[in-house]
């Protein structure tokens, strides 16, 4: 058994099918930030920190005669999303019930996707994370209001990437609003707006960013973003009573960017 | 240059599956240069030769461990599977059994799915279908 301590809960095999399935399908759509920067990992609950290859001079230990640095790392995070399924629900599921009501997982899936998207798209100082729009060094250009004018919008920023010495495929990360607009969107001629944009970015993704504000044009060469897991996105127990299990979705995380000039945020 | 490694037309697979194969590839590639060492070593006699020779077998143990570890990363089933049987002690073949019949199947067997360190697998999702 490990940390998750999966096994003291008072769930059926069939119980952890369900909520497993579950968390994985509602995970998919939101995680963003995975399908656009690279994913190093998983490298185990144990891993604390990223190296960072640097090191800062300190004062030596008696005063001189020799010189000292210190090594620089980014410590991992650790992010949980709390949530309670009811035990009678389990148990009807049990029963082969094929409507367990599983809204508490699901909100706290979206909230943990969220929480990713935004520390690796937008930073999170608190945990010393800088994000892929924060560090970039072009000036944020407006999306635009209209979604007529997505394609000019994100051309541009793909041309300054480009002008930066940063070769594609590029992909794009766009907020749920603008991604809503765009799916909807048919331009003169009935082109969809989603096939204009991906041939932009030279076939590369446009993924569906929850938590993204506006949006984020990012080179997909590799090697300029890195999400480096400790443990991956799990589900594990807290404490449960006769109507409720106490359950939690958690990871552990950094998120490094390595070259800043990859990536161009566009505002809404 | 031949793509056998493909069993299906490379331009209908994702990057991800792509990948996936070029390293099951590998994965056996490693394995038959074990063997092919490990043969050699059973005739050879001069043991200047058999001490390069064996040097040489232990690369492809690390490539092979390297192939496999990454793999098992990629495929949660797998991981599970391969969690039950390496490195256990009594009969591989119970293991084996043992640990398929615990890691459910696609059809919706009852059985929770898993990676082997309890995650959820999801790792990452460059290339997926959205």
């Amino acid at each position: 058994m490990n940390h998750l301590l999966r096994e003291l809960a008072p769930i059926s095999d069939a119980g952890w099918k369900l909520l497993d399935d579950e968390a994985r399908e509602r995970l998919l759509g939101p995680l963003a930030a995975r399908r656009l920067v690279d994913f190093r990992g998983p490298l185990g609950w144990e891993h604390s920190a990223t190296n960072l290859g640097r090191a800062r001079a300190v004062a030596a230990p008696d005063g001189g005669g020799v010189t000292a640095l210190q090594r620089q790392v980014l410590p991992l995070v650790e992010l949980r999303a709390d949530f309670a399924i009811s035990r009678a629900e389990l148990a009807d599921n049990d029963r082969g019930a094929f409507d367990a009501d599983l809204e508490p997982l699901d909100a706290a899936a979206k909230q943990i996707a969220v929480s990713e998207n935004v520390a690796a798209f937008h930073g999170w100082g608190k945990a010393g994370i800088a994000g892929v729009s924060e560090t970039s060094p072009y000036k944020a250009q407006k999306l635009g209001k209209s979604v007529d004018g997505y394609p000019r919008s994100v051309a541009r920023a793909v041309e300054a990437i480009r002008e930066g010495g940063v070769e594609g495929p590029y992909g794009l990360a766009l907020g749920p609003d603008q991604f809503t607009q765009v799916i909807e969107t048919a331009e003169h001629g009935g082109y969809p707006l989603f096939d204009h944009l991906a041939k932009i970015l030279d076939g590369g993704p446009i993924a569906w960013a929850p938590g993204v504000k506006g949006a984020v044009v990012i080179s997909l060469r590799g090697g300029d973003f890195i999400f480096e897991s400790g443990q991956d996105l799990a589900i594990g127990y807290s404490h449960h009573d006769a109507d409720a299990v106490h359950l939690y979705l958690e990871e552990s995380f950094s998120f490094v960017v390595a070259t800043p000039e990859a990536a161009a945020p566009l505002n809404p | 240059m031949g793509f056998d490694q493909y069993h299906e037309p490379p331009e209908e697979l994702s990057a991800e599956t792509r990948t996936f194969a070029r390293l099951c590839a590998s994965l056996t590639e490693e394995a038959e240069a074990i063997g092919w060492y490990e043969q050699r070593l059973a005739v050879e006699t001069d043991e200047d030769a058999k001490a390069i020779m064996r040097d040489a077998q232990g690369e492809e143990f690390k490539h092979f461990a390297m192939d496999l570890e990454f793999l098992l990363r990629r495929s949660p089933r797998w991981r599970q599977i391969a969690a039950g049987v390496l490195f256990q002690g009594g009969d591989i073949v119970e293991h084996g059994e043992a640990a398929e019949a615990g890691s459910g199947d696609d059809d919706g067997g009852a059985v929770a799915v898993t990676a082997g360190d309890g995650s959820l697998g999801i790792g990452s999702l460059r290339g997926a279908e959205r």
